[in-house]
């Protein structure tokens, strides 16, 4: 009950910091809505995909949703360094609550957030020509996306327990962002490719969530969703415990 | 300031610390420190920037270990029960803690939310009040003045009801008045609260207004530790400086009285050591009805006097080679 409660007070003041930066939730839709318009449509006359029944746009809609939620998530670690910038994290840490426990909140926190950024490129990409699939389909979907926004939160978290300043911790993210998100299968199918590329593919974690939401949302995925939520459940796991390890060694 | 002595005799030991020792690598931050702090005091930490108050602090609110020695608040280890600790305490910490994205209500709540309190309006409410911020409770945090924020910290630490309210230097930073003002409120609280108080300082009037106790610390030791009048007396009491074209007369009146020191340079001038010299002055110059006298000052002993007498540096002089300690400790502690 203790623990919830603390859990619960972290999370709450995540949520309701992203919803008074309504300017920053307006700001970055801008990219995931710019590649569903432009490479969707710009591609989607020429590019086919061999087996499945879809749009060049319904393929990459799964892919650009995981990467607003990838991008949400790692940066809302940015918050645990300006926490410790300003102090704040120490009217936390001085508080009658476990560590472990505020961590949680601010992973469950940053997900929340990275979930509903998410929903909104969803909703974008129902009106550009994806269909709206069944309730059971949403709901997987929506699992993959919130399974992608914990663990990814909890690697910022863990960059973040590490970092002092705020341009430091975004050129970090920067650098493991954009290799995670190309060689995530977001954008192109992962039979036909190289072997080498392959390999890096299946080595990505968020390849799994591509394919879990791209499940979800068109009935069809090139991995078996089983295979994908155990795959993502993993790194969840694991990410979750080094953020917590690392969360736990911030010396103040 | 002075309060019923007697009664804290009674709980001479809310915080009791023993030996303890904190070092950074080479660096020594708290040398073998001792003392406890009773029921309703408060007590100061008066030092030089880099004494060891902020990291004794930090020991009893948890956030550091010690390296030996023990240090119990409110009965509990700080190192085995640190949630019993933490319940026990309101910390308000040197650098702001406050999240300034947020209204001052909105920093009140998740506070009470942390330590687990079930009706937090109307305390959070009542307090705002006390630091005269209720009409403000629903702006944003990064609005408010330097001196607002130092409030809405103690509002916030005092929040939870704990039983000893950490002050790690209040006023640092703040203008004058400002300075006043939160002096009124920390000896308010004191008094109609009850709660126990202990702050660090470096000015020696925050020291001197506030504290029933001082302990004055340098290079992580306490060098001296009383109330603020008795250090003071320590060291013979206050100087009566006679000015006179008859110096020697007034020598020979007032030498061999057993109740002052008379010392006469020869320079016009008669030094006058006594106890309580603010009380005895008219008794002195009633004496010398019949000599001429210029001019009479008093110059009663400050606890800076008392920082001088002990390490033969002012704090001032002493804060520029413990600039070179903070930075030391500062890499240390990064490792």
């Amino acid at each position: 009950m203790k623990a919830l409660s603390a859990i619960y007070t972290i999370w709450y003041r995540n949520v309701l910091k992203y919803f008074r930066m309504r300017s920053r939730i307006i700001g970055s839709l801008g990219m995931p809505f710019f590649f569903l318009v432009i490479i969707g449509f710009g591609l989607n006359s020429t590019i086919s995909i061999p087996g499945m029944q879809v749009d060049y746009v319904e393929f990459i809609a799964p892919g650009i949703i995981a990467m607003s939620i990838l991008f949400s998530s790692m940066f809302s670690g940015v918050q645990l360094v300006i926490d410790k910038q300003v102090g704040f994290l120490k009217e936390t840490l001085v508080a009658p609550v476990s560590r472990l426990h505020l961590m949680i909140g601010q992973a469950l926190g940053g997900a929340t957030t990275a979930l509903m950024q998410g929903i909104l490129v969803l909703i974008i990409s129902l009106f550009i020509g994806v269909n709206l699939p069944g309730i059971s389909g949403i709901l997987i979907a929506l699992l993959f996306m919130f399974l992608i926004g914990l663990a990814f939160t909890s690697v910022g978290i863990a960059f973040a327990s590490r970092m002092e300043d705020t341009h430091g911790f975004q050129l970090i993210v920067n650098f493991v962002l954009f290799p995670v998100f190309f060689l995530s299968g977001a954008l192109f199918p992962l039979d036909r490719i190289p072997d080498w590329l392959s390999f890096l593919t299946y080595i990505d974690p968020l390849t799994y969530g591509v394919e879990g939401i791209r499940y979800g949302m068109l009935g069809v995925s090139q991995i078996a969703p089983m295979l994908s939520f155990t795959a993502l459940g993993g790194f969840l796991i694991a990410m979750l415990l080094l953020g917590s390890l690392l969360f736990n060694k911030i010396k103040i | 300031m002075q309060k019923d002595l007697k009664q804290q005799d009674l709980n001479m030991e809310l915080i009791k610390v023993q030996q303890l020792v904190k070092k950074f690598d080479e660096l020594v931050a708290v040398d073998d420190v001792s003392f406890s702090i009773g029921q309703g005091e408060v007590f100061g930490f008066l030092g030089p920037n880099g004494a060891g108050k902020t990291t004794t602090l930090s020991i009893l609110s948890t956030l550091l270990k010690p390296t030996s020695g023990k240090a119990y608040v409110n009965g509990y280890d700080v190192e085995n029960q640190k949630s019993q600790v933490r319940k026990s305490i309101g910390v308000v910490f040197q650098d702001p803690t406050l999240d300034e994205e947020l209204t001052a209500r909105e920093n009140m709540d998740i506070h009470g939310r942390l330590y687990g309190m079930r009706n937090r309006r109307e305390k959070i409410d009542e307090l705002l009040k006390l630091v005269e911020l209720e009409n403000r409770k629903n702006q944003l945090v990064k609005q408010f003045s330097g001196g607002m924020k130092r409030r809405l910290e103690i509002a916030r630490g005092l929040l939870h009801e704990p039983q000893i309210l950490f002050l790690d230097e209040p006023t640092l930073g703040l203008d004058p008045q400002t300075r006043n003002h939160l002096w009124d409120y920390i000896r308010e609280l004191n008094r109609r609260k009850g709660v126990t108080i202990i702050l660090t300082t470096h000015y020696m009037d925050e020291a001197e207004k506030l504290s029933d106790r001082v302990a004055i610390i340098d290079h992580g030791k306490i060098i001296a530790m009383d109330t603020p009048k008795a250090l003071k007396e320590q060291l013979g009491g206050s100087l009566i400086r006679i000015e006179s074209p008859q110096s020697n007369k007034i020598y020979e009146k007032l030498d061999g009285l057993t109740w002052l020191n008379t010392k006469n340079p020869h320079n016009g001038y008669v030094d006058v050591t006594l106890k309580n010299a603010e009380q005895r002055v008219a008794e002195v110059i009633k004496l010398l009805n019949d000599v001429p006298i210029e001019s009479v000052s008093l110059q009663i002993p400050t606890l800076e006097d008392v920082f001088l007498s002990y390490t033969g540096k002012t704090i001032r002089e002493q804060e520029a080679t413990a600039k070179d300690r903070i930075r030391q400790r500062q890499k240390a502690s990064r490792r």
